[in-house]
């Protein structure tokens, strides 16, 4: 057992690395749909943003280009996340089709302006310096980025999980997933709560992107794989719930990984599988809060 | 594309169903519609050089394909983003049949139509035991899944370089090498497949379906089983897309992962809205019009065809939200459809 462990020790930490970055994307996601009935299918074109504005601004060994990087993509994600709220709010009423085709009409075009503006090479971005080596692990080396990369992912999980539950935003949050007439029926302008949301939600999509870059570079169709996974995470944890999306990001994250590393044949039936049986035992995921999400 | 008018579709609590009553209005333009566009459409080959004669052929083949995803979509309200899959499937089926097996026309065809229907009844149970929004996110990985696992099965499916060298349509032994006999043999199998799908649409299963969009706790409480009406649904639909990839292989003669994909999903489902979804003669002319534009406007735009895409389903998600059938009028009715 031991020695099994060891020999995928490295698939396992590049699971919890995916997992982490997995996280950040889908509770934007999980959040966005959870509290604004917003079905945002342009996340992965949002986070495909992010990871094309790594390759534009990170240059060199300096840390500059990365942070540079990061704030432009989370300026570009909020920016993003307003206009989609001014978009979204005319298809309010209207079957939650519409919104989709929006959605998805809007990361077709978005993905196609990126192959334009950037061609359609895979482009590579490489990490900031002093994360660009590996580290020993247990007698494996393992790139530093990736661990830093996990690390975040903890820290962010941590953070979303405090303010959620402890601040009064949080509470707001919370309260919107369970029963958002009665929050703005309590006086609460649902609109600016709809931009903060959606902008949030779509920044965590565009600075996943960019965390995302030195791992999975940067090339046209990564946003329709991410988006995916993405979905899948946010399927298995329960719509709206932070804590399932953690729980999924870390499972999808492992079967991404380790199902890959040992057998590679069948990856894509052991994540259909997962979903399959998180649906069988879990119709509505494993973390579905009592929302009338119907 | 029926040419006959329907007989009155009642819904189970006895109302007569809105959507038909149009047909019977009209009962007499449409039958006169319906056989000058048939006789159109036979007469095609003669006057139309074979390039043309091979963009019909795709319409038509998309106009099936497009039919089979509105009984999912605008009869049992079920909004699928995973469509092609279904597509791909029955157009790897029928390549891979004719390759290795027996080019005949219906042969080949019907291998894809019933891996089609398999396919989709392997995966639809997961599918339908949710509406809304899970189950467009669940169509939606089904699809990926079967898109990726086309490019990774490199061996069978040759991956990402597509399956080529499939051999051409034989009817009785004999290959159909002009572009207009093979014109007729996708005709006479689309006609076929768009009135099954009107038979099944028009039959008291069809108003059960049309029962469970409108008000499925209803239904519930009146005895019906929604899983299993959706579910049947979901595999007949998968079949009569399996039937639309078969012919489309045949017809292209070379399949390619993106035709199990998102964007081919994503094309279709606009036709079915472009179209006017549950009306099956809109979404029929929705794809038509796609698929027309597509490979008229595509090659000008320097392959970058999915931006026109995106920005027609933009704008038809907000001037068009009942498509070209909510357009010419003839679908009064605001169908609250399930609101996730």
């Amino acid at each position: 057992m031991l020695g099994w462990f060891d020999a995928n020790l490295v698939s396992i930490l590049n699971g919890f690395a995916i997992g982490a970055l997995l996280f950040v994307l889908a509770v934007g996601l999980s959040i966005v749909f959870g509290m604004m009935d917003v079905l945002n299918l342009a996340h992965g074109a949002f986070f495909l943003v992010g990871s094309y504005l790594a390759v534009s601004f990170v240059a060199g060994d300096s840390w500059g280009g990365f942070l540079t990087a990061l704030g432009v993509a989370a300026v570009v994600g909020l920016l993003a996340g307003a206009v989609l709220s001014g978009m979204t709010e005319p298809l309010a009423r209207r079957p939650i089709l519409d919104q989709a085709l929006l959605t998805l009409g809007i990361s077709l075009v978005v993905a196609e302006v990126l192959s334009i503006v950037y061609g359609n090479d895979v482009r590579s971005v490489s990490p900031p310096p002093g994360l660009d080596g590996s580290v020993d692990v247990a007698g494996s080396a393992y790139p530093t980025y990736r661990l830093m990369l996990i690390g975040v992912g903890l820290v962010l999980a941590l953070v979303v999980w405090l303010v959620v539950e402890r601040t009064s935003v949080g509470a707001l949050v919370r309260a919107s997933v369970a029963d958002r007439e009665m929050v703005s029926a309590m006086g609460i302008d649902n609109r600016k709560v709809k931009v903060a949301v959606l902008g949030i939600g779509s920044m965590l999509a565009t600075v996943a992107g960019v965390l995302a870059a030195p791992v999975y570079g940067a090339r046209p169709g990564l946003d329709e794989t991410i988006l995916l996974l993405a979905l899948v995470v946010v399927v298995i944890g329960g719509l709206g719930s932070i804590r399932g999306a953690l729980i999924g990001a870390l499972v999808i994250g492992q079967v991404e990984s380790l199902g890959r590393a040992l057998l590679p044949d069948l990856a894509s039936f052991i994540l259909f599988g997962t979903l399959a049986l998180v649906l069988i035992v879990r119709p509505r995921g494993l973390f579905a809060g009592k929302v009338a999400h119907s | 594309m029926s040419v006959e008018s329907p007989p009155v579709v009642s819904t189970a609590d006895g109302a007569p169903d809105t959507t038909a009553t149009p047909w019977r209005r009209n009962r007499r333009l449409t039958v006169v519609l319906g056989l000058v566009l048939l006789a159109v459409l036979a007469v095609v080959p003669l006057f139309v050089d074979p390039f043309g004669t091979n963009t019909v052929s795709r319409m038509l083949v998309f106009a099936l394909f497009a039919m089979s995803l509105d009984l999912l979509v605008g009869l049992t309200g079920l909004p699928s983003l995973g469509h092609a899959a279904w597509f791909g499937i029955g157009a790897y089926t029928a390549g891979l049949v004719a390759i290795h097996w027996s080019a005949e026309g219906l042969v080949t065809v019907l291998a894809a139509a019933v891996a089609g229907a398999v396919a989709a009844a392997a995966t639809g149970w997961l599918a339908v035991r949710s509406g809304g929004v899970f189950f467009l996110m669940l169509t939606l990985a089904i699809g990926e899944l079967v898109h990726q696992l086309a490019q990774s099965l490199s061996s069978v499916t040759g991956g990402s370089n597509g399956l080529f060298g499939i051999p051409s349509i034989r009817i009785a032994g004999t290959p159909l090498t002009l572009a207009g006999y093979v014109y007729w043999f996708v005709l006479a199998v689309v006609l076929l497949g768009a009135l099954a799908l009107w038979l099944v649409a028009s039959s008291p299963f069809g108003g059960v379906l049309r029962g469970i969009r409108d008000n499925e706790a209803r239904m519930r409480s009146l005895g019906y089983s929604p899983f299993r009406y959706k579910y049947a649904a979901f595999a007949i639909a998968g079949g009569f897309a399996g039937l639309a990839g078969g012919l489309f292989a045949g017809l292209v003669r070379i399949v390619n992962p993106s035709d199990t994909g998102f964007t081919t999903s994503a094309l279709l489902l606009l036709a079915v809205v472009l179209g006017g979804a549950g009306t099956l003669w809109g979404p029929a002319l929705g794809a038509a019009l796609v698929v027309l534009v597509r490979d008229t406007f595509g090659p000008t735009l320097d392959g970058h065809g999915p931006l026109l895409l995106g920005l027609v389903f933009i704008a038809a998600v907000y001037v068009l939200p009942r498509g070209f059938a909510g357009l010419a009028g003839l679908r009064r009715r605001r169908t609250p459809r399930s609101p996730a």
